[in-house]
């Protein structure tokens, strides 16, 4: 299950031409935030946690992940597809009638994988530390991931969340923000200044660590010592540096990809920057 | 008009305190959460039994809520401790999403329901609790009459499985049901059967209408009266078995008349067998401050306003 790095941009490769074909598939979803936290997800999935596809919702000796930013279903989708959580087929039924890939994900359509629905910003937090007090209570060592928009971080909750567990060393929680400065209307910068993040959450009582979202070798190494700073009376928060679009050179360096499907002309050029290397669905 | 009496008064939250003992002491599983309101929530005896197994969330109740679903994950059931007005409309979107649609066994239990909060005025004296989570798809809403409704019902929703809304509040009052009941969820219950008017009552207003049916019985009308305790999943049968005899409905509840029980039952009764209906309910205001008689007197939520109820909706029964 462990891949190395290589083999982790194969797959990563495989993912990002996942994504762009279920938001061209369905001429709707979000691409970019989806493409930028691709090799985050690859990593924890084929590398960094214990889990197993045929799922059970306690997770119980298992590593949980747990997606915030709910509206990067496509990669969330793909790399649950390609771990075996369900056939790689059900992809082309993205955001379609009856299908269980909803737009956001949802427990709602029983899709394996999935334990909470989201969508609606500034829960994942909440529920992941509810997860991780529960397997403290059940004496299961196993960690709880999260991955946050940096968008997300303007929602009330999350700050709620972020008070909480420093003050009761929830320190079986690994949560990730993607930092790509952006939003849907345009920059945070410009938006709703995020500020100093770092110190931020390390006033917070985070303790907290920086990654290149976008860098396999570093999503690798930074997750890896994370989980040896677990267990030590702090909740872990990694600012994970990416680009959004990253893979797709037409969708990188602006927040126009959010939430906008490519047109035919797009995709092919997209695809045409992404190798398939575990054979389309 | 069957006898009931009491000799104690009690308030419904320390119902729930001692349901919630009892609860945690059947099933390890039970675990509960407060938003800084321990002593309102009567949740004391709870915390000295079973420390590990309390969360104090300090003032965050959307982050309660979240938490409450994750818990639920690793196979915990959750109940939640604040009072109404933040245990539903302050945090309906966390309910929704996290709870409601992720299909989570949390037991959203909320204290300080209605006007009977008193002195704190509407800020806090939630009246559209009911509606808002009655309309939530798969939520259960229960809303028991006393301390020992209250304490069967936290008891009995703890071995269900699947989102509640229990609703309780905070005066004393005449504690008129059996010590050892067993609460059956959804399951309507006969206080007294009558032949002229259905009296469909919740909450506070159960005893409001006992009395009312000991006083339309002196005026010779035999009021039937039944504890609709569980206003969702509504125990549509006993409603409709009722009307059938009686041919018209007062509802009562210390809820907003939009959106609470007699809304469930005007809308059952619109499809199922139209019939002439009298509400007991707030008329769509928020509350203000003052004792709960005061406050159940001026908002016409006590048993003076049921008999006017009642005496007004026979007069519009159908005559065949």
């Amino acid at each position: 299950m462990n891949k190395n790095v290589d083999e982790l941009k194969q797959v990563a490769s495989q993912v990002r031409r996942d994504i762009v074909r279920m938001v061209h598939g369905c001429q709707s979803g979000h691409p970019g935030g989806s493409l930028g936290c691709t090799d985050f997800l690859v990593a924890l999935y084929f590398n960094i946690m214990k889990h197993d596809p045929d799922f059970k919702m306690d997770g119980i000796g298992e590593d949980l992940f747990f997606l915030s930013n709910g509206h990067i279903s496509p990669v969330f989708y793909s790399v649950l597809a390609h771990s075996g959580y369900f056939d790689k087929a059900e992809m082309a039924t993205f955001r379609k009638l009856n299908s269980r890939l909803q737009g956001h994900p949802t427990t709602h359509e029983h899709l394996p994988g999935v334990r909470i629905a989201s969508g609606s910003l500034g829960q994942g937090l909440s529920v992941a530390i509810g997860a991780a007090l529960a397997k403290k209570l059940n004496g299961d060592e196993r960690l709880v991931f999260t991955l946050h928009g940096d968008g997300e971080l303007q929602e009330g909750q999350i700050w709620e969340a972020a008070m909480f567990a420093p003050h009761n060393k929830v320190d079986n929680l690994i949560s990730t923000v993607d930092v790509n400065g952006q939003q849907i209307d345009g920059p945070t910068a410009k938006i709703l200044s995020l500020g100093d993040l770092h110190a931020k959450w390390t006033a917070f009582g985070w303790d907290v660590m920086t990654m290149n979202g976008n860098d396999m070798a570093d999503v690798v190494k930074t997750l890896t010592e994370a989980k040896g700073r677990t267990g030590q009376g702090k909740p872990i928060m990694i600012l994970m540096h990416t680009e959004m679009g990253a893979g797709v050179d037409f969708m990188m360096g602006s927040h126009k990809w959010h939430g906008v499907a490519p047109n035919d002309e797009q995709l092919a050029a997209a695809l045409g920057q992404l190798e398939e290397t575990l054979g389309d669905y | 008009m069957k006898k009931y009496t009491y000799t104690e008064k009690k308030d419904t939250r320390s119902g729930f305190g001692a349901g919630l003992l009892e609860a945690g002491k059947r099933n390890d599983k039970v675990v509960a959460l407060c938003a800084d309101l321990i002593g309102s929530l009567k949740m004391a005896d709870f915390i000295k039994e079973f420390p590990e197994r309390f969360i104090q969330t300090g003032i965050a109740e959307a982050n309660m809520m979240g938490m409450a679903a994750g818990l639920t994950i690793g196979g915990k059931i959750p109940f939640t401790g604040t009072f109404a007005n933040f245990s539903t409309g302050r945090v309906y979107d966390q309910i929704r999403q996290s709870i409601a649609y992720s299909d989570k066994n949390v037991k959203i239990c909320a204290s300080h329901a209605g006007l009977t909060l008193g002195e704190d005025g509407a800020t806090h004296q939630i009246l559209e609790d009911i509606g808002l989570m009655k309309m939530l798809p798969g939520m259960t809403v229960i809303n028991p009459c006393d301390y020992n409704q209250t304490k069967a019902a936290t008891i009995a929703i703890a071995e269900y499985e699947g989102p509640v809304y229990l609703r309780f509040g905070r005066p004393v009052v005449p504690i008129f049901t059996d010590a050892d009941q067993k609460f059956e969820i959804g399951k309507a219950w006969m206080v007294n059967e009558g032949a002229d008017v259905s009296i469909f009552a919740t909450g506070h207003l159960v005893w409001e209408a006992i009395k009312a049916g000991e006083a339309l019985a002196e005026m010779g009308i035999d009021a039937e009266i039944i504890n609709i305790h569980t206003i969702k999943p509504l125990d549509a049968a006993a409603v409709l078995k009722s009307v059938a005899k009686t041919g018209c409905v007062v509802t009562a509840e210390e809820h907003n008349r939009l959106g609470g029980l007699g809304d469930s039952i005007a809308q059952l009764l619109a499809v199922n067998n139209p019939t002439p209906q009298e509400y007991v309910a707030v008329n769509d205001s928020f509350g203000e401050s003052g004792t709960p008689e005061q406050l159940m007197e001026k908002y016409g939520l006590d048993a003076k306003h049921i008999v006017e109820a009642v005496q007004r909706v026979i007069k519009r029964k159908k005559t065949i």
